[in-house]
């Protein structure tokens, strides 16, 4: 069922494109030396060239090509052997040069694809139409001074990867799983943090609303949108504003629009007609970016293995389902602290049940996810969690005494988890099992002769009868065996 | 006497310990203060860091180490940042502006031993031919017509370094050719400039004007003197990503190569009917020195040549549109405040830019802007891909070409200032050098009938610079040009 929105004239469908902006992981800016930390003290990271010193020139910096050619890689799309920088000319204050340094008529990367996966299990194919290169701007600092503006230029000529789709999303969710999918190629590359709170990736998402069958009518677009939650609520709001003006008579204007997400309201910035004239022209400071596909070549052999690649993966291989995949692969860290359990002798199931259940539930007690854990942490959690695990396969404790080891925060090591192994371990010696359930029926004769009179819902009152008389650690496989027997 | 110095007498002498560094910028500096005041050649002389480097470099001779320039003193051309000395470009915008780095090319000169006097005055931002577009006043030519006091222009932009020069009070300067901002004040001032060809010197740290067509090269009195401060300020620098990765060869002897068996040609679009009889004359007469010294002369065509004015005049202020844009009175330089982020630029940049530059930034907006971009810009790129394969076609039959550096000698103080065009019509001839990214080099030829210098232009294939110092030592060699300016040092 395709997704539609209902007004007074009927369902509309609603038509969407995403640019993302993506900060590109790298030491160094993309046309300077200087660094690229988040939340260093203002100015600290400028260099003459960010700051258009005069006479200071541009010099690109290589990694941030390799890591743009990654991404077009893992987007499925051509690279460019040949691509050219821009000069794209506005005046604002945190634009020291006077022009942003970007790919206008010739970007780096061309046509790619990325897969969605939607809730109801279904796949869909989202066009890329093109992925570029360019500089970041500076900050204008508003609320420093009642009377002045201050400018941190940390960020100018920082490295962006404008990933542009095409418009072939058609409605919220599919906008929300779009950039997760995105940001999840993102990171498995290693190219982009993907922290939109941190704005390393930003979105402007272009809407327009249209009946069924008809062809696209006016879009807008809403600027610098840095949630996915916010962007699916801006489609939705958005595109309901425009079915309102549609329907009321009026006719939708192109524009640029903010989303204020206080309000969950798009607001207008500046109209067509307000458009800058962005005077691009090829920037004579530096020359054509050719590459060798040799090079590229070498860069293809050696990206990670990707979402839907190990997705395929884990459902053939694994025996999976499409849903678990799905979740565990979303999250990078996950997927490695997964194949982490795989790699130690952990059934892939018991590991994926143990990932999706009592691992994330012991995280989100320490206000932790798996993107948020260090790297020590989740280390921790793993050597504790296998060495449980393996209790479990190796049916010395049982499945809930096993999640019930893993969720203790107070279970650090692997030590910690042997002493829990050790205290919790099943009893296995037949004899002390068969006095157990001896005692149980002698002290319940009355339930012993409902159930032999055909009550047999009565077997799970003698399991746990018995369970309990044992502190839990009677393997429940062996105590079954023993009350069938002995209540015949 | 010092005066007589050429740089590689000058610089025999401070090897032979005949003069030491500290007399030699002494003496320099003492011309500098007697003439500066009439001529108007340095924006900023630095005579306190001139005498301090006189003694480092005394020092080091006395050690027995000299690198190529060691107690050499020049001029540097103010679009050159020089770190901790002011650097203006002849505009008020840059009035207040000390750099904190050198420039890539001053920087080579300093490695190999320079003394820097100052920095020479140019038209502002190095846009203009007469050096009347400065900030800080014009530069007035060192000559005279004969009979006549009436002051002339030194030619532009690098009208400063040219005059220094050609008066005796530096022995070498940076320039910069944009158009002919090198050979044009080279050939109104009596004295040698090479452009060389894009990319042998590195931009890095000198203020832009229009980047696909800006290049540093030295004036000085002599072609000899000028390939051996070529030497020192070419060379790759990872810095500009347009800098070439060739090696620097031994120009200063490449002049001595001689022209025999060398293929001349003359573009016969240079040619024109308004052009003044004796530059005719001169230009013959040279052709003639090359053939008496052994090379052969050949008629070619440039048949696009003629388009090249017009088209530098769309390409430079397109560039120049965009490059200026970050003198905004935000960072650095001078600020004339206003009431919201959009008066400060418009009164920043009113106040701090003059009549010329922001006629070339209105031309270069315009010519980039939406709907124009595809009749001007694109067309005007189109063509220059045409004239360099004008060139490319030529120097497959000829090893370099002769024609006039400019189609007249020095003009008079605020002469052509009421028409651009004019103006502009000076660089006529050495345009294509730039639109083509070839080097191209003026040498003295002759005197006019008014008793002014006039050039001859050799132009070179790319990276061929050691053919063009060959060929315009051949004429330097044949024109005996001993004739010296009215205003010049003495002593």
């Amino acid at each position: 069922m395709a997704y539609t929105i209902e007004g007074n004239t009927g369902p509309w469908e609603i038509v969407v494109g995403l640019e993302v902006h993506a900060q590109v992981i790298s030491k160094a800016k993309l046309f300077s030396g200087a660094a690229t930390d988040f939340g260093a003290p203002p100015n600290s990271q400028v260099s003459f060239v960010d700051a258009a010193f005069p006479g200071m020139l541009p010099v690109l910096n290589q990694e941030c090509v390799a890591q743009a050619v990654r991404t077009g890689l893992g987007l499925n799309a051509q690279i460019n052997l040949t691509s050219r920088f821009d000069r794209k000319n506005y005046f604002y204050a945190d634009l020291p040069s006077g022009y942003q340094i970007s790919q206008f008529e010739h970007p780096i990367v061309g046509t790619g694809v990325v897969e969605i996966e939607l809730a109801d299990g279904s796949t869909r194919q989202i066009g890329v139409t093109r992925l570029h290169l360019e500089q970041d701007a500076g900050k204008s600092l508003h609320d420093q001074s009642p009377t002045k503006t201050y400018v941190d230029l940390n960020r100018s000529g920082v490295g962006l990867m404008e990933i542009v789709s095409e418009p072939d999303i058609r409605s919220p969710e599919e906008a929300g799983a779009y950039l997760r999918k995105l940001r999840s190629i993102l990171r498995y590359l290693g190219t982009c943090d993907g922290n939109m709170e941190e704005g390393s990736m930003r979105a402007d998402v272009n809407v327009s609303v249209r009946k069924s069958g008809e062809p696209y009518r006016t879009r807008c677009e809403v600027k610098n949108v840095n949630s996915i939650r916010f962007v699916m609520q801006a489609v939705e709001v958005e595109a309901i504003r425009q079915i309102e003006v549609w329907e009321s008579g009026g006719e939708v204007r192109q524009e640029t629009r903010l989303f204020d997400s206080a309000r969950g309201e798009t607001r207008s910035m500046r109209s067509k007609e307000d458009a800058h004239d962005y005077r691009y022209f090829p920037d004579p400071d530096l020359l054509p970016l050719v590459l060798e596909q040799s090079w590229v070549d070498g860069l293809r052999a050696a990206l990670p293995e990707l979402p839907d690649t190990k997705r395929a993966r884990y459902i053939t291989d694994y025996g999976l389902s499409a849903y678990d995949a799905t979740t565990i692969v979303d999250e990078q860290n996950r997927a490695y602290f997964f194949e982490g359990l795989i790699k130690q002798g952990v059934p892939a199931k018991i590991a994926a049940n143990s990932v999706l259940g009592a691992i994330s539930a012991r995280l989100k007690s320490e206000n932790l996810d798996f993107e948020k854990a260090s790297p020590n942490k989740l280390n921790e959690i793993s050597g504790v969690s296998i060495s449980v695990l393996l209790g479990f396969k190796e049916q010395k404790i049982s499945w809930q005494v096993a999640n019930t080891i893993i969720q203790t925060t107070s279970v650090c090591s692997t030590e910690d988890a042997m002493r829990e192994i050790a205290a919790n371990e099943q009893i296995t010696d037949t004899s002390a099992i068969d006095a157990a359930v001896d005692a149980i029926m002698a002290a319940n004769p009355d339930k012993v002769a409902e159930y032999r009179s055909g009550k047999d819902k009565l077997f799970g009152f003698f399991v746990g009868q018995v369970m309990k008389a044992m502190a839990g650690k009677g393997n429940p496989a062996l105590v079954n065996a023993a009350i069938k027997a002995k209540l015949g | 006497m010092i005066s007589d110095f050429t740089l590689a007498s000058a610089r025999a002498a401070l090897r032979q310990r005949d003069i030491s560094a500290l007399e030699l910028t002494n003496h320099f500096l003492t011309a500098i203060d007697t003439l500066n005041p009439v001529l108007n050649a340095f924006i900023t002389v630095t005579p306190d860091l001139a005498r301090a480097q006189a003694t480092a470099a005394d020092a080091a001779l006395a050690r027995g180490e000299h690198g190529p320039l060691t107690g050499i003193p020049l001029a540097i051309k103010d679009l050159f940042c020089t770190a901790g000395v002011r650097t203006t470009a002849a505009s008020r915008i840059l009035e207040p502006f000390v750099p904190p780095y050198e420039s890539t090319v001053s920087a080579n000169l300093l490695r190999d031993g320079a003394i820097f006097l100052g920095k020479a005055n140019l038209d502002e931002f190095a846009m203009g031919s007469s050096n009347a577009t400065s900030a800080f006043g014009p530069v007035i030519n060192p000559w005279t017509r004969a009979g006549d006091n009436r002051q002339l222009v030194p030619g532009g932009s690098s009208g400063g370094s040219a005059a220094a020069v050609a008066a005796r009070l530096a022995l070498g300067a940076t320039a910069t050719d944009t158009g002919g901002s090198i050979r044009q004040p080279a050939s109104f001032c009596g004295i040698a400039g090479i452009k060389p060809t894009y990319g042998r010197c590195s931009r890095w740290g000198v203020v832009a004007f229009a980047s696909s067509l800006d290049q540093a090269g030295p004036i000085a009195r002599t072609v000899e003197d000028c390939a051996i401060l070529l030497g020192s300020m070419a060379g790759h620098d990872p810095k500009d990503s347009t800098s070439a990765n060739i090696a620097v060869p031994d120009f200063a002897a490449a002049c001595r190569r001689g022209v025999k068996g060398l293929r001349i040609g003359v573009p016969r679009e240079y040619r024109s009917d308004d052009m003044p009889a004796e530059i005719e004359t001169m230009w013959q007469q040279g052709l003639s020195w090359l053939r008496d010294a052994g090379a052969e002369i050949v008629d070619v065509s440039l048949p696009h040549t003629k388009y090249g004015l017009a088209t530098y005049y769309i390409v430079a202020p397109a560039e120049a549109s965009s490059n200026l844009a970050r003198y905004d009175g935000v960072r650095y330089g001078a600020r004339t405040d206003g009431a919201d982020l959009i008066e400060l630029y418009e009164n920043t940049r009113a106040d701090g830019f003059g009549a010329e530059v922001k006629r070339r930034i209105m031309i270069g907006t315009y010519v980039l802007s939406a709907g124009y971009y595809d009749a001007y810009y694109i067309r005007a790129q189109k063509v220059r891909s045409l004239i360099l394969k004008d060139f490319t076609d030529v120097f497959a039959k000829v090893d370099a070409l002769l024609t006039p550096t400019a189609p007249s000698a020095a003009f008079g103080l605020g002469e052509r200032m009421e028409d651009p065009l004019k103006m502009y019509f000076n660089d006529v001839f050495t345009v294509p050098a730039n639109m083509a990214g070839i080097p191209g080099m003026s040498v003295p030829a002759g005197l006019d009938a008014n008793g002014l210098p006039l050039g001859l232009q050799v132009l070179g294939k790319p990276f061929d610079e050691e053919t063009v110092f060959a060929v315009a030592q051949a004429i330097e060699t044949a024109a005996q040009f001993t004739t010296q300016p009215s205003i010049r040092a003495k002593g």
